[in-house]
């Protein structure tokens, strides 16, 4: 076993975490952003229409073409190449971020679409009775049960993302698999780089559900069994 | 500009046959993936469920690794590990080289092992959503193991999987996009091929979306007909 090839590889790989992380981290934010945006598009027939249209091409597609679709085939058009958003959609970072939000958005819509439908009738009620104003009673009321009910399949979503940023090693951005696939054309030792690399994931995939684990035990301690 | 619409048909230089072709591989590929998937999947949650202490914590350790690598990640090994593994072999065996795997092999078994992880969940939670005192009641009147799986355990716990097991087929056509990597000629990669050779991105890579949509489409009407039919003899629905 050729341990420091392994220590060396490990300090290698761990250069593109801030990266996979950076990828991470803005696509579940702006993700989220938009799939609220769509959900309370869905309170009118068109923005319902619009919203289920959307889920439906994001949800049916994979992220890779996704990906592509953005990178190569945008830059096909001459108006985009000059619109003020080209500088940005010239950088394959912008592409890859762009590409990750608009899918985790179409999920994590689902996932929230859920959550809302799981909120009773009665709380809301009672806010606009106690004369909440229809924002107060989405940000105290409705958002807070929602985003609880939620939180289990969030959690498995927020991996699926961290995972999903893997692909965009597939328009050079030297994210941990793209170290790894740069390190692999180098030396040839495929399964000792790739284990590695897998290794780190599979830490963070377990931080986060040591992490969501324990968001939940505090959001509703007596599901547990702890009294507060 | 995009939009020369011959390129995708069926004409002389249109890239409707190989596209169609492309199709089918993607399907090809994702049912092979799926079985394999479904036939490990079943292991895993039997030992799972019914396994002894180190059968269940081995199970346990594959799924949380499965769903934890990102599944490019493990095609990668699959495909450039697959070929180190078997040039080893190969040699030690003292056979002429060069040595390779394809990549429909090493796709298929890498999309398999993934799906096999997450199917595994899903059939676990289907088997504890049956209720207990039926299992007991058939026991009890005498059903072999088989008969009891086949009469009540099976029916029951088939209205709980079909629209997880649906779902897992959604990914897993998803996932077989990401075999184009190995140089298989699915749907991604000729569509990706075509892109290249007439620089005409946007077209084909919406060609492409459109092939995903049809196949998860139809699928998914597929698996609706299969969930009425698993709710045959329940109160809200069936035929």
């Amino acid at each position: 076993m050729d341990f420091d090839f392994f220590a060396g590889m490990f300090a290698q790989l761990l250069m593109g975490l801030p990266l996979t992380l950076n990828l991470g981290i803005l696509a579940l934010l702006g993700g989220f952003s938009l799939a609220l945006a769509l959900n309370l598009m869905r309170a009118t027939r068109i923005g319902n229409a619009v919203a289920s249209a959307y889920v439906f091409v994001f949800r049916g597609t994979p992220l890779l073409i996704q990906i592509f679709m953005i990178y190569y085939g945008l830059a096909g058009f001459g108006f985009v190449r000059q619109s003020f958003f080209w500088p940005f959609l010239r950088e394959p970072y912008w592409c890859g971020l762009l590409a990750l939000i608009l899918n985790d958005a179409a999920y994590t819509s689902e996932i929230l679409r859920g959550g809302l439908r799981s909120v009773p009738k009665g709380a809301v009620e009672a806010g606009r009775v106690s004369g909440m104003t229809r924002f107060t009673v989405l940000r105290r009321i409705t958002l807070p049960i929602a985003i609880r009910q939620a939180l289990p399949a969030y959690s498995n979503e927020v991996i699926s993302i961290l995972k999903s940023t893997a692909l965009v090693s597939t328009i050079t951005l030297m994210e941990v698999t793209g170290i790894a696939r740069a390190a692999v054309s180098e030396t040839w030792r495929a399964v000792e780089i790739f284990l590695c690399a897998a290794v780190i994931y599979l830490a963070l995939s377990l931080l986060v559900t040591r992490l969501s684990a324990w968001v939940e035990r505090r959001l509703s301690p007596w599901q547990f069994g702890v009294t507060p | 500009m995009p939009g020369d619409l011959t390129l995708i048909g069926f004409g002389p230089d249109g890239w409707g046959l190989a596209l169609a072709r492309a199709g089918l591989m993607t399907l090809y590929v994702s049912v092979s993936a799926f079985f394999c998937g479904l036939m490990l999947g079943t292991l895993i949650a039997w030992a799972r469920v019914a396994g002894n202490w180190p059968l269940r914590k081995l199970a346990e350790i594959y799924v949380t690794i499965f769903r934890g690598v990102p599944d490019i990640l493990v095609i990668y090994l699959f495909y450039f590990g697959g070929r180190q593994v078997v040039t080893a072999v190969g040699t030690a065996l003292g056979l002429p080289g060069p040595f390779d795997i394809s990549g429909f092999v090493s796709g298929m078994l890498a999309i398999g092992l993934i799906s096999a992880a997450s199917q595994s969940e899903v059939l676990r939670g289907a088997y504890q959503a049956v209720p207990k005192g039926t299992i007991e009641a058939g026991r009890v009147s005498g059903m072999t193991r088989f008969t009891l799986f086949r009469r009540i355990i099976a029916p029951q716990a088939m209205v709980t999987a079909v629209p997880g097991m649906g779902n897992q087929w959604q990914s897993v056509i998803k996932e077989s996009a990401l075999v184009s990597v190995t140089g298989l000629v699915e749907t991604m990669r000729q569509v990706s091929v075509a892109a290249g050779t007439t620089q005409e991105h946007f077209l084909f890579y919406a060609a492409g979306g459109v092939i995903y949509l049809i196949i998860t489409t139809l699928s998914d009407q597929f698996f609706r007909l299969a969930e009425k039919r698993s709710l045959r003899g329940h109160e809200q629905g069936g035929v």
